[in-house]
C-alpha cells in the first residue's frame, strides 16, 4: 500500500487535503499513527500563551497613536523646545564619547560606560529623528515653509555623522547603516530649499516610506534604550 | 449605531479620525495577539501593533469595501512582523525573546488542564523548546505557520499575506510545521521513555 507522505498528513490535519486522503487516513494503521503523532504535536503547541491585553488596551493603543496620525500634528513651538534641548545635551555626550575613543584616554572609564553611553545617545538621537520623519511623511506641500524641519535636519545631521562614526568604531555595523539611511534624507532636507515642491516633498516621503525607515529608528530605539540601561 | 468594520473603514478613509478610533480599539487586540506570536516579543509586538495601525491609517484608500477588514488588517500587521523581524535578523541581534518566566507560564497553562506527570514533564518540555524552534524557523516561515495555526488563515489569505503564490504559502506551512516536529519530537521520546 502507498502511504501518505509527511506534506499530506499536515494538509489533512489542517482540512485541506480532500476526502480520498481523509479515507485513507482512516483506513490505513500506519498512516493513522503518523497523522495521530502529528496531530499530537501541533495540538500541543496551540497553547502558546499571549501575554494578557485588557479590555482598556484599545484606548492606550489609539493614545499612542494620535500623536502620530496627520490631524493630530503637536505645535511647532513645543517641538522646538523639546527638540532642542535634548539634542544639545546629545551632542555633548556625542562628543565627550567620540573624544575618549580618539584620543584613547580609556583609563577614566570602562568599555561598558562607553557603551552605555554611545547607546542611549543613539536613541535620543534616534527619537528626534522619529519626529522629523514624521512631520515629513505627514507633511503636504500646501505646509509651504519647511526652514523649521530645514534647522532641525542639520542639528540632526551633525550629530548623526558623529553618532555613526562612533558606531563604526564600535562596530555596530547595523546601527551604522541605518544612521547612514538617515544621514541622506537629512541631506535632502538641511540642502534643501526651505519652500519644498511637492515633487521634492514626495521623493523625501517616498524615501522614508520605502525604505521602511520610521519603523526601522522605532525598533533601532528602542534596542538602543533597553541594551543601554541593562550596561 | 455602532458601525461596521466596512463602515469604519469608508469613514476613516474620508478622514474620520473617530471612524479609525473605533477600528484601532477594536483590533488592537487581535493584532498584539498575532504580532506576539510572530515576534515573540512583548515590546516588538506592541511595535508592531503601533506600526500596523500607522500603515493602515496611509492606506485606507487603497482598502477594498468588498473585502473583510479584518483579513486585510492582519495582513498589514503580518508584513509589520516580518519588516520587524528580517530588521532584526539584519542586526543580528536575534535576543532570546521569551524567558523561563514565559515558559514557566506556559508550563501552568497546560500542566492545569492536565496535570498528570507524563503530561507536566512532556509540556516543560515543550515549554522549553517551542519559542527555539520558532526561532529557527525562516521569516516566511513563521508567518505562514502563525497565520495558519494560530489565526486560521487559509492557504490563499497566507499567500496574499506573503505575496507569493499558493503553492509556495503551502509548501510555507509544511516546511514550518516539518521544522517544528523535528524539534519538538524529543519532548514525545522522553515521555514514551
Amino acid at each position: 500500500m502507498i502511504h501518505l507522505e509527511e506534506e499530506q498528513l499536515v494538509h489533512a490535519y489542517y482540512g485541506e487535503s480532500d476526502s480520498l486522503f481523509k479515507q485513507h487516513i482512516e483506513q490505513c494503521p500506519d498512516c493513522r499513527a503518523a497523522y495521530q503523532r502529528l496531530k499530537e504535536i501541533l495540538d500541543s503547541v496551540t497553547g502558546y500563551p499571549v501575554p494578557e491585553r485588557n479590555q482598556a488596551y484599545g484606548a492606550e493603543v489609539w493614545a499612542r497613536l494620535t500623536p502620530h496620525l496627520p490631524l493630530a500634528r503637536p505645535p511647532a513651538v513645543w517641538q522646538r523646545w523639546w527638540v532642542l534641548g535634548p539634542a544639545f545635551a546629545a551632542l555633548l555626550a556625542i562628543a565627550f564619547w567620540a573624544g575618549v575613543l580618539t584620543e584613547h584616554r580609556q583609563a577614566g572609564i570602562s568599555v561598558t560606560a562607553r557603551q552605555r553611553v554611545l547607546l542611549l545617545a543613539i536613541s535620543d538621537h534616534l527619537e528626534r529623528s522619529q519626529i522629523l520623519l514624521t512631520e515629513l511623511s505627514h507633511a503636504n506641500a500646501e505646509h509651504a515653509d519647511f526652514s523649521f524641519e530645514r534647522t532641525t535636519a542639520r542639528d540632526l545631521l551633525t550629530e548623526n555623522r558623529l553618532l555613526r562614526e562612533s558606531a563604526l568604531r564600535a562596530g555596530d555595523i547595523a546601527d551604522a547603516g541605518l544612521l547612514d539611511e538617515l544621514e541622506r534624507v537629512f541631506l535632502n532636507v538641511a540642502n534643501g530649499p526651505a519652500t519644498l515642491s511637492a515633487n521634492d516633498l514626495e521623493q523625501i516621503q517616498q524615501r522614508i516610506e520605502s525604505e521602511g525607515l520610521l519603523f526601522k529608528v522605532r525598533i533601532t530605539r528602542t534596542d538602543a534604550r533597553e541594551k543601554g540601561q541593562k550596561l | 449605531m455602532e458601525w461596521t468594520d466596512a463602515q469604519a473603514a469608508k469613514q476613516a478613509s474620508k478622514g474620520n479620525q473617530q471612524a479609525f478610533r473605533v477600528l484601532v480599539e477594536r483590533h488592537s487586540r487581535a493584532v498584539f495577539r498575532l504580532a506576539f506570536r510572530m515576534t515573540g516579543n512583548e515590546q516588538d509586538a506592541e511595535d508592531v501593533v503601533q506600526e500596523t495601525f500607522l500603515r493602515v491609517f496611509k492606506q485606507l484608500h487603497t482598502f477594498d469595501q468588498r473585502a473583510a477588514f479584518g483579513t486585510w488588517l492582519y495582513r498589514i500587521s503580518a508584513n509589520c512582523a516580518l519588516d520587524l523581524l528580517r530588521a532584526r535578523k539584519a542586526r543580528n541581534e536575534q535576543q532570546t525573546p521569551r524567558g523561563d518566566e514565559a515558559a514557566l507560564h506556559w508550563l501552568d497553562h497546560v500542566a492545569a488542564r492536565d496535570p498528570s506527570p507524563e503530561r507536566v514533564t512532556r509540556s516543560r518540555q515543550i515549554a522549553g523548546m517551542l519559542e527555539p524552534a520558532l526561532n529557527r524557523l525562516s521569516e516566511v516561515e513563521r508567518t505562514a505557520f502563525v497565520l495558519r495555526h494560530y489565526e486560521g488563515f487559509d492557504i490563499a489569505q497566507i499567500a496574499e499575506a506573503l505575496g507569493v503564490g499558493a503553492g509556495a504559502a503551502k509548501h510555507s506551512v509544511f516546511r514550518a510545521v516539518q521544522k517544528l516536529r523535528r524539534a519538538l519530537q524529543p519532548a514525545w521520546e522522553v515521555g514514551a521513555g
